[in-house]
Parts: structure tokens; sequence; C-alpha cells
């Protein structure tokens, strides 16, 4: 137990203890999920890195800071986390929004990254949940139900993330017309793109490997040098990985798309259709949003379940 | 309440020993009777058994908490099987408690309020593997070791590897959300659940997760698992595969001094270096395991450090000269690389028998299960040695140093008159020093019943309250395996779910 930095407290203060409340990120993600209910107030988690410890590979970072701001300072270190960049894009939005990076083959997923979390509940009071150390079981998860909650259980003020070294060579290439299950043999690749016709790859690790696994694509085909990843179609489809990489057959109607391939996301030119949900998921989803906000005031308005 | 744990424990260090089977089971109440008549019917009379022997055997696990009391035990083959013993036991306004291997060692397998208890262990089915996902369904009670081998020739394995991977289940794994050795790398066993089917507690059957880079909604499995038995019962289990690394290399670092060798731990964790394990043994561990399975580690070194590196070949190279570059300038007296995999099958042999070699040295032992930084190592375990000391014991010094996670072990002798007491206030300022350094409660063996009363020295009210909070929107009415994790203060519904007398006998 610790006690709770100012900013924090002054967060909490402004969050309140009634009345229907909303936090404004960096507005990139807003509409995840559904829009704010009309006449919810809006407020801002505070900002600020409050201590990057490189040799514990963590940092404490204040919910509001823009992820590009955070990785600036940890690249300082050589070091970043497994938040994705999006242009003014805060650390608390990517947490709620839940959804990963593009190099997530080799960052892993958002949900890993979170390892202690100190958010305002919809009774105004702070909780902290998890530790403060990479590795710990004490209680029940709450880090992991944060993840991707859209902020509908509680509003993520503080938070300790992992951090991981930044691969000593990273190499965007693009391997054209090329299936892209030929590149499941590169170890080093920490993203794998596909539009339905070239292949493009992210390699980071040591340079040694990064070589090896260049020589092996080069092997496939024409490999050639890109500057980083193209720009990626609107709208992002959450799948299996199996259904990923057979994208192209299954779906013409969705247009133009960029799938990540071992992952399970596609980015398409249109919206994804609804994902079934069991009635027993719903039903879970509506008693942990009545548990954890009876009034309702968190977030009204946005539900994960309506997340593509 | 810590206070009536803690003279609960003293009872069982005072009075009795690992293998003592003196203690007597409660006969099964005369009330039982008509449970048991219906569980029959329900899943069938060679499923079920209420004598005293099975009784008994379900009562336990491998922790020092005795005082588990299990009603009929149950043997379900399928999830409807599962299905029908959880409806069952809600008609009789019974509790159900499930247990996999019972190796775990915070009492959270030990049924309390002689509930109805499920052993999975005859769910033991690999269901389907799918590499195009990269996935296995299995079933609950599989032992996790069973699992990697059924693996291997497809050149994927399933990561988290408990020191007791060739007895514990999968299921038991989810519950506690159970790490290893190899988890510094890979994360532990949450990383590598994407799916749980779960019977909960009023018998509906729910697929939380699914094979989805993002399954729709609150990230429900990550709630589930870690959640010890108390939010529902896992009956498939969708786990990730993970591709074997093309090479591995091992290496044993021997110190003269157990500072250099926790020093080496942090500089290589500061270098940027990642290895798949950094596990460490202090001298008085090595020479138990020398003793025990002449793992080949050196008896006059102060402290070895195990450190397996992975990955493609060029870079395992090069982090694994780093590696030992980093250990010399730490004063390293050896540095010693497996040629082969046979030798480091041996080093790894040693390191996962440390706990059986521990009977070599005293009858009893208690192990420990903390977190710190891992910047911190050093003055944790000058604080260790300095306490143990105090309280005139023994310590072995086992663990996974590269997250900080430590397991001392003390190691004592329960005929000698009040070494109970002195292993429980070690015990007690070996957690709090851990948790003043800023560190855990517990960072693979779960809370349970060891720890229950420890929560509101790292959690605060509304932290717990939060924490209950979780357990509550799965669980209403606190049926499934009731007792555990949460102190008494906030799990009140539990005490209701449990029998008035055995309520008694854990909180009075």
């Amino acid at each position: 137990m610790a006690d709770f930095d100012e900013a924090l407290t002054a967060f909490a203060a402004e969050v309140g203890t009634d009345g229907p409340v909303c936090v404004r990120g960096g507005r990139t993600r807003w509409s995840l999920g559904g829009e704010a209910s009309p006449g919810t107030r809006e407020v801002q988690a505070p900002e600020g890195i409050v201590a990057f410890e490189p040799a514990e590979m963590t940092v404490r970072v204040r919910a509001g800071t823009p992820v590009a701001a955070l990785h600036e300072e940890l690249a300082a270190d050589g070091q970043r986390t497994a938040l994705p960049e999006r242009a003014g894009g805060t650390v608390g939005g990517a947490l709620m929004a839940g959804e990963s990076s593009i190099a997530r083959l080799g960052l892993g997923p958002v949900r890993d990254a979170l390892l202690q979390a100190r958010y305002v509940c919809a009774d105004g009071r702070i909780a902290s949940a998890g530790a403060g150390t990479v590795k710990n079981v004490s209680g029940f998860d709450l880090c992991r139900l944060l993840v991707g909650s859209l902020g509908t259980l509680g509003l993520v003020g503080e938070v300790l993330l992992r951090t991981f070294p930044v691969g000593e060579a990273e190499r965007w290439v693009r391997l054209a017309g090329t299936d892209p299950g030929a590149v499941r043999s590169c170890y080093t690749a920490a993203s794998v793109l596909w539009d339905g016709t070239d292949v493009l790859i992210l390699l980071s690790g040591y340079a040694v490997d990064v070589d090896d696994d260049l020589s092996r694509l080069a092997a496939l085909g024409n490999c050639e040098d890109v500057d980083g990843p193209p720009e990626l179609p609107p709208h992002r489809w959450v799948c299996t990985p199996a259904e990923a990489a057979a994208f192209d057959a299954r779906n013409g109607a969705a247009g133009p798309f960029v799938a990540e391939i071992g992952v399970g996301v596609v980015h398409a030119s249109q919206p994804q259709p609804p994902r079934p949900v069991e009635p027993g998921v719903v039903e879970l989803n509506r008693r942990f949003k009545e548990r954890f906000d009876p009034p309702g005031r968190l977030n009204p308005g946005r539900d994960p379940l309506r997340k593509p | 309440m810590a206070r009536t744990l803690a003279a609960a424990t003293r009872r069982v260090l005072g009075s009795r020993r690992r293998g003592d089977r003196s203690a007597a089971v409660p006969a099964t109440d005369d009330t039982d009777a008509a449970l048991v008549a219906d569980l029959v019917e329900a899943i069938g009379a060679d499923r079920v058994r209420a004598d005293a022997a099975a009784r008994y055997l379900a009562s336990r696990d491998a922790s020092i908490y005795k005082e588990g009391n299990a009603g009929p035990v149950c043997y379900p083959g399928s999830t409807a099987d599962v299905v029908a013993c959880v409806e069952v036991a809600a008609r009789h306004g019974r509790a159900v408690s499930p247990r996999g291997a019972g190796t775990g060692l915070a009492g959270g397998a030990a049924p309390l309020g002689q509930p109805v208890v499920l052993s999975m262990t005859r769910m033991d089915r690999l269901l389907e593997i799918d590499l195009d996902n990269g996935v296995a369904w299995v079933q609950p009670g599989m032992v996790n070791l069973d699992l990697s081998r059924a693996l291997a020739p497809h050149g994927v394995h399933y990561a988290p590897d408990p020191s007791s991977q060739a007895a514990c289940t999968i299921g038991g794994n989810v519950a506690n959300n159970s790490g290893g050795p190899h988890c510094l790398a890979y994360g532990v066993t949450s990383a590598h659940v994407l799916a749980v089917e779960v019977v909960m507690s009023d018998a509906s059957v729910v697929t939380l997760g699914d094979l989805t880079a993002e399954p729709p909604g609150y990230d429900l499995r990550g709630a589930f698992v870690g959640s010890e038995g108390m939010c529902g019962i896992a009956t498939a289990v969708a786990v990730r595969l993970t591709r074997n690394p093309p090479a591995v290399r091992t290496m044993l670092l021997s110190f003269d001094d157990v500072s250099d060798a926790a020093a080496t731990v942090s500089a290589i964790i500061a270098a940027g270096i990642v290895p798949a394990a950094i596990e460490m043994m202090d001298q008085r561990c090595v020479t138990a395991v020398e003793d025990f399975a002449q793992a080949g580690y050196p008896r006059d070194a102060a402290a070895v450090l195990l450190v397996e590196v992975d990955g493609p070949a060029g870079g395992v190279a090069i982090a694994g000269e780093r590696v030992a570059d980093i250990a010399r300038r730490n004063q390293a007296i050896s540095a010693r690389t497996a040629a082969d995999d046979d030798e480091r099958a041996r080093l790894w042999k040693g390191r996962k028998s440390a706990f059986g070699a521990v009977a070599n040295v005293m009858p009893d032992y208690y192990l420990h299960d903390t977190v710190v930084p891992r910047t911190r190592l050093v003055e944790v375990l000058e604080r260790i040695y300095e306490i143990v000391d105090r309280h005139d014991l023994i310590v072995l010094n086992v663990f996974h140093a590269g997250d900080g996670n430590l397991h001392p072990i003390l190691a004592y002798d329960s005929r000698v008159p009040g070494t109970g007491e002195r292993v429980q206030a070690a015990g007690r300022e070996i957690i709090e020093m851990s948790l003043d350094m800023g560190g855990a409660l517990t960072g693979e063996h779960g809370i349970g019943v060891e720890k229950r009363e420890y929560m509101d020295r790292m959690f605060s009210a509304v932290d717990l309250d939060q924490q209950s909070r979780l357990r509550a929107s799965f669980d209403p009415h606190c049926r499934m395996n009731p007792g555990k994790v949460l102190p008494s203060a906030h799990s009140c519904s539990d005490i209701g779910a449990l029998r008035a007398s055995d309520a008694a006998g854990v909180w009075g």
C-alpha cells in the first residue's frame, strides 16, 4: 500500500463521487465500443512519467501521458512498452482500448503489459490492482480485467508497465508475391503484414539474427527494404490467426486490407460485422459492470462487447 | 484474524509431520447420505467416493495447512459430469471445491467447510492440437509435462514449467496462474491461456475468451486465471503453443559470494538481456542438490546461477557471451556452458529436484514464495539470512532470480520443541520484509489459505473490495472453493457457504 501521488488524488477529486463521467485521452479511439452518452462530463487523466527503472524493466507513468512521449523517454535507455503508438494516443487510452500494436508478434498483447493500476472507482475512491513487481499472483487479476474495459469499470490514473529492450537491429522489408505462411521460419519477425499480394515484415533482434532471417527471406523471392509499415485501412477487425491468414478468400467484400499474420487482426476498408457472443458471456459482462459501477456513471454509452 | 491462522498453523507445525496419517477425518455426516446418493445417481457410483480414505486424500494439498475437510469426492469424466455435480451440490446447499494433483503450496485446494470435492484428474485428455491458430485444447486434469511431451513432435511446447510439472495439472496451473523458471521470458500461465470452458456456480457452462486476438467484452479469461477455483471450474483450456527455440544455451555461473551472484542478476537485466531463465541457488541448496541428484554443481561455491538464453543461434551466442562477461565482472569463479542436451538436462534436474533434496537436510520444510524488485536482490538476501539467523533456523535459497521471485526454504525438525513458532515468526518477517521492499505476497504459489490474512498488508480495504467484486461477479453466492484468497472481513458471504462447524475451525 502506497501513498498516492498528488496528481492521482487530484484526478480522483475531479472524477468525484457522482454524475456520469468519461475520460478523454488523445481521442484516437473515441468511438470504440460506442459514443459517450450525451451530457457526460469529460475529465482528463494526469500526465507525466513518475519513475522509469530500466534495470527493473518497468515504468510508472500517469495515464494521460502520450504513448509516443513515453516511448521517447524509454528509447534513451533502449526500451519501449507493448502499447501501440497512435498520433496523440495516451497510455490510459491504449490500455482501455486494449488493442495491440502491429508489432504484437514481438511485443505481445497489451493485456500482458500492465503490472499495476491505480484507478478511481465508481464511488470516487482510489484502488490499486496488481503489484510493483514484474511477477505477482497475489489475489484476483484486476489488471487484466481493466485492460480493454474502455474505462467502464474504473478510471485509470497511474500505471506500472512492463518495458522491453528494443531490438539491436530493426528492419522493415517487403517480400513480393509470397504466401505469408512461408515467413514462419523467421524467428525475429515482430510483425508480418499481408495485403493479399505482398508480405511486409518487421525483423527485430540481434543484428546477426536479423541478417540470417534476411537471407532466408531473400531465398523466398524479391526482398527489398521499406521505410516502415504501410498505410493501414481504417477499420480494425479481430479474428483468429487462421482467419487472418485466409482473409482474402473469405472476404472479398471488405476491399483492400492488411492482415496481421500470426496474430488475428485485419485492417480493412469496411467495418467488421458484429461478432457473435454467447449469452453466458453477455450475462457475465453485465454482472461485472453492475458490480463495479452500480450507478452506471463510468463512461456511460460505451460497451466493450461492442468493440470490433 | 491473522493470529487465528498463525495459531492454526502453529498447531500443525508443532504436532504433525509430513506423512503422518494419524489425523482422523470426521465421519461423514448422516445428512451426507442423501447428498452422496444424489451424486451417485447423477454421475455413477464409480465416480463418487465418500469413504474416509478418499476424503482424507482430498482434504490436503502440498501445503503445511492440514485443516482441510472434504465432503464427498467426485471424479467427473466430462463437462456434463461437472455440471451434474455442481447442480447436486447447489440443491443440497453445499459448496464445491475443485482440485487437480494437489501439488499447491498455499492451501488453495484444501477444501473448507466440507464441500463436494471435484477431483479433475480423470479429465486428462489432450482434445485437439490446432497448429494454424497456435493452440491446443486440453482437459484440466492433464499433467503439465504430459502436455509438453505430447506437443514435442510438433516442434512446440507449453511454456509455463512449474517445478512440480511432472505431477501438477493444467487446471491447477490455471487456478494458480502458475509460473516456473522459464516464465522470465515467456510469462506466467495467464499469458498462455486463450480460452477456458468453465462450469459456473449456477451450473451453466460458459467459454471465457476465444482464439481471436482480442475476445469481445471484458477480459474474463484474464480475470478467471489465477482465481484459485473461486470463480468456477475449468473443464477445457485452450493453451498457447510456443515455438521451440532454434538454439538454447544453458550456463552455470559460480560465485564466492552470494551478493556477487545477486548483483550479476541485476546487471544482466540492466544490460537489456532477457534470458529464458535465471535461477539462483545458495551453497546450502547446492550441497543438498548434489547429495540428492548429482547435477554437477560446484559444492565450494557460495552461490550458483543457472542462466538459459534461447532464440536464434547467433543471438544466443552473443547473449551467452555477454552474460558470461557480466558474471566475470561480478567476480564469478567459473562460468560453464552445458556442452550438450544431456548436460543441460542434468543442470536442470538439479534445479528441479531442489525441494526433494531438502529432505536430506531436515525432516520438515516450509517453502516461501514472495517477490521483490529484482534490482534489490542483494539487500533482500542479506535480510533473509539475518532473519533466519536470528530465529536460529536453516534456510536454503533456490529461486527465480530473474524476476525477483524468492523461494527461501526454511528447513527444520518439528520434533524440536518451539521450532514451529520460530519457523512461523521467521516466515512472517520474510513476507513483511518483501512487502516493505516494494514486493508482492506471492509470485506463483497463490494466496490460498496460507497468505489470506496477509492480503490486507499488501492491499487496502478499497483494493480488496474491488477484488471481492470480481469474485462475486463470477460467483454471486460464493459457492466455489469458499474461504480462500480474501481475508475473512472481505468474504463474509463465504462464511455463509461454509458449514458452521468448520467455520469455527477455520476462523474461530
